[in-house]
């Protein structure tokens, strides 16, 4: 019932004495939806398209949960919050997770008393500037003008390279990715910092992208992942061994294509396990057998969701990089399901 | 019950306090305030019992703590090293720049509008009402991202600037650059010796003080009218101007020169300040427009013809009769439009103009999690600036207000 | 005596004066160059008009409107390129909301609907020469305009409304047996009681025997200049009845209550709405009980409620103050008491007087819509950033800024020339 709405106008009282605070979990399956806290519009992210439907990498693993706890990969309200809100929306409730590129950091995860369940990308910030500067490297930056999108670590990170390399900048703090192409599209900036995997995804939609290059040096490291409120330790399993779900789908080779045939029994059983002919996992948080089996299904792995959304052959062409899995050389590696 | 009864004997009941006027209004004022207690009690009680559950009580500690993070726009030292407190105040000052210079250039461009629309010129009061029609009924935040993109759009980067042959170059025999990231202009550097040139100039602003006054005595007795607008300009400028060519020129202008990724030197104003300040000027300044239009629309026509029919010119009856009496009607909303001024400032956010809400509410607040803390504050220094402007105008009102005797 | 001969009888035919005083010379003459600083003026503004056309309607005219991406404009003209505003008007007029191009139906006849409702709705209010009665569908209004927007199954706006009337009838009875007081003690118990307790079971049984209902649509599809008109007016409309009781209240002669007016009125004007947006994005979970979290539409709708009600308080406080002192008096002398005499006397004249500074806050609420951009709500500003965010649009400026401004301008220009028009009006009436 949608009516909540004007009920909450001339009752919201009514509202808060109906909400005990039970587990996460049953809140989510009495109001049969999720609802997942998201950027408010970062290409290959989390963007809505034309008709309003959400798509994107973090966006994915919204459905995934989604589609573990509920069964349906479309039963997810998404939140758009932007850097000053999402910390508030997860902490009062308004978002059951945070999938918005938030760096896993130490007070956030103790101070902000929030548990990040894992890494879906790591990251970090990077510099991009015009070709015809003819600059090669960020310790050439000193007296550069720099944009930077405000309500990040970004600032923190960007204060503390120049200081240590004792060279002067002018930062220019911009709110929103739009503006923050704007301005250095007109040479407003010199230079644009925000994680580089936002740079590519910026740079991808520029009209002459060949005519800007991303510096080197990656001067931080920004761990990306998905997190919920401390406290119900229930959840949290929930939506980090649904992440760990996909990563080792991707490692066993289980796909959206072949899911159906895996789950009819394999000789694997960490597959097996897995996807709930074997064991009963799912039943150990509150979930049914077919839990992982449903989230892989909703998008694919770990490996599919990357390359639709910010891999190499999307617009935004983001190499694997650090982000392969731990047998390809990267750090992508998912404790074992047993 | 008892107690009714009892009562009932000393001739009062407790049904006294609803239905006689004598008690009712006490009534009235203790109910309204015990719900008003409890209202404010609960939502006090509830942000205790959230705060606490997230493990972060009210604590302002974090003002003392390192911010971590640069600010473009400084009127004060400060480094990322400095605290979350000193960047708040670097907010604020900023906030309280663009407060000043925004009413203050407002208050000249609105006043002109004003009476312009009201000039016999047909062509010149069209033009003031197309321009007081658009630019009130436009959302003051379309005009600030508006006037930033003309900023960015129209003028060039500091890269063209370079080169044998550049595409753009500095206005004003080479003293000003008008470029995307800002404009560039040349600024006093005070050596020894600056300190006479600027006493002698505030000596000379004693002097148009005593000037005036004298001119003033003068003409109220002998009616000779002397020329006080020529003379005090004279005496504004020729001493100090003077005082500077015999010291050698202690006052010196440092230029802005290209260097590296940018203008060196000089005086940057940034363009965030630029367009923040030129759309709450434009915007403001057509409210200023109308109520100074109203104000002298207020005053009756028949003060006109009295002035006229003594024989003063245009001139003088409008600053000698219709203004002083126009002032008073123009004052109330004028004060109202400084308010607004200085509220809608913290748009700035819009442009990345680092005022208390780019700093406190925005930066800090995001690198600390601390939303009550920042936000309240916020709050309380708005309403203080809030109440020093509209006390600070009631006073002028007061002292400028028909004394009804 | 003399014959005069020279005498006329009958009067010279009119000349006509010289040509320097006739037709258009003279009017020019007399508006534009009446002096030299008329002559400078007048030729400063042609000159300022002559350079704004030259630099805009070239740029304006020599244009496109079918193209499918920036840089297909740049190929077919050198000017604006309006193709952004072809494609993407429906977007920024009506947001996310259901288009029809998901397989779902068509939704945004509901929008315009409830426009054309709200207009009929607001009429009476705004035009005192209709007739009366269309007063109540301005009443059910704020019902039918929910259910419109938001869709749902009809009981549910239904029964919110049966407990207004349920406290009406209420009222009427037992003030009838028990008196005033315990009337509207009685009157406000009991719609709550419904509310809580009794609407939502009878509104599912009355779902279950007749499932009347629009396709629900959310809070996030909601965008554009449908969004704005929507707080726009819930905020005016929810905070009118605010307004006039902190008016009362700071007029009041009870101190306590014209504290906690005064207090409340400044504190609201002496911050910036951005301050209360913030509030109503970051702060205002943390004042109710600990799980609680309602729609953010709803949240900015009770912060700019909460704001407006204190501008329009001062507006409606000037109406009162503008009334002749003999109007309270003679309420008084009549034997009203303090409500009645409000009701019947004071404020019906009173608000006539404040109409002119009620569509004044109407407008300023309006524009300062345009805020809730910076909390991540999608208003028309937000649009321009999302379009320019896409590949095809990216780095498109002026048409989509001046679109806007025209969209909001049309709206602000037609409300402030009403209330010209009323000012007018009200003025012969003295």
């Amino acid at each position: 019932m949608k009516n909540t709405v004007l009920f909450g106008t001339v009752a919201a009282a009514s509202l808060a004495a109906g909400l005990a605070s039970a587990g996460t979990l049953d809140d989510v399956k009495a109001k049969g939806e999720l609802a997942c806290g998201v950027s408010t519009g970062l290409v290959g992210f989390a963007a809505p398209d034309a008709n309003g439907n959400w798509e994107g990498f973090d966006v994915s693993v919204c459905r995934a949960v989604a589609a573990a706890v509920l069964g349906d990969a479309n039963a997810v309200k998404f939140v758009p919050t932007t850097g000053k809100t999402r910390f508030t929306a997860l902490a009062s409730g308004e978002v059951d997770m945070l999938a918005r590129n938030t760096t896993w950091t130490f007070s956030r995860d103790v101070d902000l008393k929030f548990t990040f369940v894992g890494v879906n990308y790591y990251d970090g910030q990077g510099f991009m500037v015009p070709k015809e500067l003819g600059v090669s490297s960020a310790k050439e930056l000193d007296g550069a003008t720099v944009c930077i999108q405000t309500g990040t670590t970004t600032e923190l990170n960007l204060a503390d390279f120049f200081r240590s390399n004792g060279m002067s900048y002018e930062p220019v703090p911009i709110e929103t990715n739009a503006e923050a192409q704007q301005q250095f599209l007109s040479g407003a900036c010199d230079v644009f910092t925000t994680d580089a995997s936002g740079l590519a995804a910026t740079r991808a939609t520029f009209e002459n992208a060949d005519d800007y290059v991303l510096l080197p040096e990656i001067i931080s490291k920004e761990p990306l992942g998905p997190l919920v409120r401390q406290g119900d330790e229930q959840w949290g399993d929930i939506v980090r061994w649904t992440l760990n779900a996909l990563i080792s789908a991707e490692e066993l080779g289980i796909t959206s294509a072949n899911i159906e045939e895996m789950s009819a029994g394999t000789n694997n059983p960490e597959i097996n396990r897995i996807l709930g002919t074997e064991g009963d996992l799912g039943g150990m948080f509150g979930l049914d057998k077919e839990w992982a089996k449903r989230a892989i299904a909703a998008n694919g792995n770990y490996g599919e969701i990357f390359e639709k959304n910010i891999g190499e052959n999307t617009a935004i062409g983001l190499a694997r990089g650090l982000n392969a899995q731990w047998k390809q050389g990267g750090l992508i590696y998912s404790p074992p399901f047993r | 019950m008892a107690m009714a009864d009892q009562e009932a004997k000393q001739s009062f009941r407790l049904s006294m306090l609803i239905y006689d006027s004598r008690y009712r209004a006490m009534t009235i004022q203790v109910v309204a305030l015990i719900l008003f207690i409890i209202g404010a009690g609960w939502l006090v009680n509830n942000a205790a019992q959230n705060l606490a559950a997230l493990g972060k009580p009210l604590s302002f500690g974090f003002l003392s703590q390192p911010a971590g993070y640069d600010i473009n726009q400084r009127l004060i030292e400060y480094t990322s090293q400095s605290t979350h407190g000193r960047a708040a105040i670097v907010g604020l000052l900023n906030t309280l720049l663009v407060a000043t210079v925004g009413c203050i250039l407002a208050t000249i461009l609105g006043v002109t509008i004003g009476v312009l629309r009201l000039s016999k010129n047909w062509l010149v009061a069209r033009l003031m009402t197309v321009y007081i029609e658009t630019f009130r009924n436009v959302p003051v935040l379309l005009w600030i991202v508006f006037t930033m993109a003309i900023f960015i759009e129209v003028f060039p980067a500091p890269r063209e600037f370079k080169g044998a042959d550049p595409s753009a170059t500095m206005k004003l025999w080479d003293s000003v650059a008008l470029t995307n990231r800002g404009v560039f202009i040349p600024k006093p550097v005070f050596e020894s010796g600056s300190g006479i040139v600027g006493i002698v100039f505030l000596l000379s602003l004693v002097g148009i003080w005593f000037f005036r006054r004298w001119a003033r005595a003068k003409q109220e007795a002998t009616g000779v009218i002397l020329p006080t607008f020529w003379i005090s300009l004279g005496i504004f400028f020729i001493p100090a101007i003077a005082t500077q060519i015999i010291l050698g020129n202690p006052i010196s202008l440092e230029y802005p020169v290209l260097k590296g990724f940018n203008f060196k030197g000089g005086l940057h104003l940034r363009n965030s300040f630029l367009s923040l300040t030129a759309a709450l000027v434009i915007y403001t300044s057509a409210f200023i427009a109308e109520a100074v239009r109203s104000g002298i629309m207020a005053i009756s026509k028949g003060q006109t013809e009295a002035a006229a029919a003594l024989g003063l010119r245009y001139n003088r009856i409008m600053s000698l009769v219709i203004l002083p009496q126009a002032m008073r009607v123009i004052i109330p909303p004028l004060i109202s439009q400084y308010l607004n001024l200085t509220k809608n400032s913290s748009l700035a956010i819009a442009v990345g103009y680092m005022d208390i809400t780019g700093t406190l509410m925005g930066i800090t607040l995001n690198q600390t999690g601390r939303e009550m803390e920042t936000v309240l504050l916020t709050m309380l220094i708005y309403l203080t600036i809030s109440l020093i402007i509209s006390t600070a105008m009631n006073v002028y009102n007061n002292s400028i207000a028909l004394k009804e005797r | 005596m003399k014959e005069l001969s020279y005498v006329r009888t009958e009067m010279l035919p009119e000349q006509a004066p010289p040509p320097g005083q006739t037709g258009v010379v003279r009017w020019i003459r007399e508006n534009l160059f009446s002096g030299w600083l008329n002559s400078i003026l007048t030729l400063a503004a042609i000159a300022a008009v002559y350079f704004a056309l030259k630099a805009i309607i070239p740029w304006a005219f020599d244009s496109t409107w079918n193209a499918n991406s920036l840089s297909e404009c740049r190929e077919t003209a050198p000017g604006a390129c309006w193709a952004v505003i072809h494609e993407r008007w429906p977007q920024l007029l009506f947001g996310f909301y259901p288009n029809g191009n998901d397989g779902h139906p068509d939704q945004r006849w509901r929008i315009v609907v409830a426009f054309i409702l709200l207009i009929v709705a607001v009429a009476p209010v705004l035009f005192d020469k209709l007739p009366r009665k269309m007063i109540w569908f301005s009443a059910v209004y704020p019902f039918v305009g929910f259910w419109l927007l938001w869709g749902g199954t009809i009981w549910g706006p239904l029964m919110v409304l049966a407990g207004f009337v349920l406290a009406y009838f209420t009222y009427r009875i037992v003030a009838a047996i028990g008196g005033n007081l315990l009337g509207v003690i009685v009157a406000i118990l009991v719609p709550v009681i419904w509310w809580l307790f009794l609407a939502g079971p009878i509104t599912g049984v009355l779902n279950g025997i007749a499932n009347i209902g629009l396709p629900d649509v959310p809070s996030s599809k909601f965008g554009g200049l449908a969004l704005s008109v929507t707080i726009g007016v819930a905020g005016i409309a929810l905070s009118f009845p605010l307004g006039v009781l902190l008016a009362l209240g700071r007029q009041s002669n009870l101190f306590i209550i014209k504290t906690l007016s005064v207090g409340y009125i400044e504190f609201i004007r002496g911050v910036p709405l951005i301050t209360l947006l913030f509030v109503a994005s970051v702060l205002l979970n943390y004042f109710m009980p600990p799980g609680t979290s309602f729609d953010i539409i709803l949240r900015v709708v009770i912060m700019v409620t909460l704001f407006a009600a204190a501008y329009m308080a001062e507006v409606i406080r000037g109406g009162l103050a503008a009334l002749p002192r003999g109007q309270y008096e003679a309420a008084d002398a009549l034997g009203l008491d303090y409500w009645k005499a409000n009701r019947l006397v004071i404020m019906p004249q009173a608000l006539k007087i404040s109409i002119p500074g009620i569509v004044g806050t109407f407008i300023g609420l309006f524009k300062d819509t345009t805020l809730v951009s910076i909390i991540g709500l999608m208003d028309p500003l937000a649009l321009t950033n999302a379009i320019r965010a896409d590949q095809d649009w990216n780095g498109i400026v002026w048409e989509l800024y001046l679109f806007v401004a025209f969209l909001f301008w049309i709206f602000t220009f037609s409300m402030s020339r009403y209330s010209m028009y009323l000012e007018h009006k009200l003025h012969t009436g003295h």
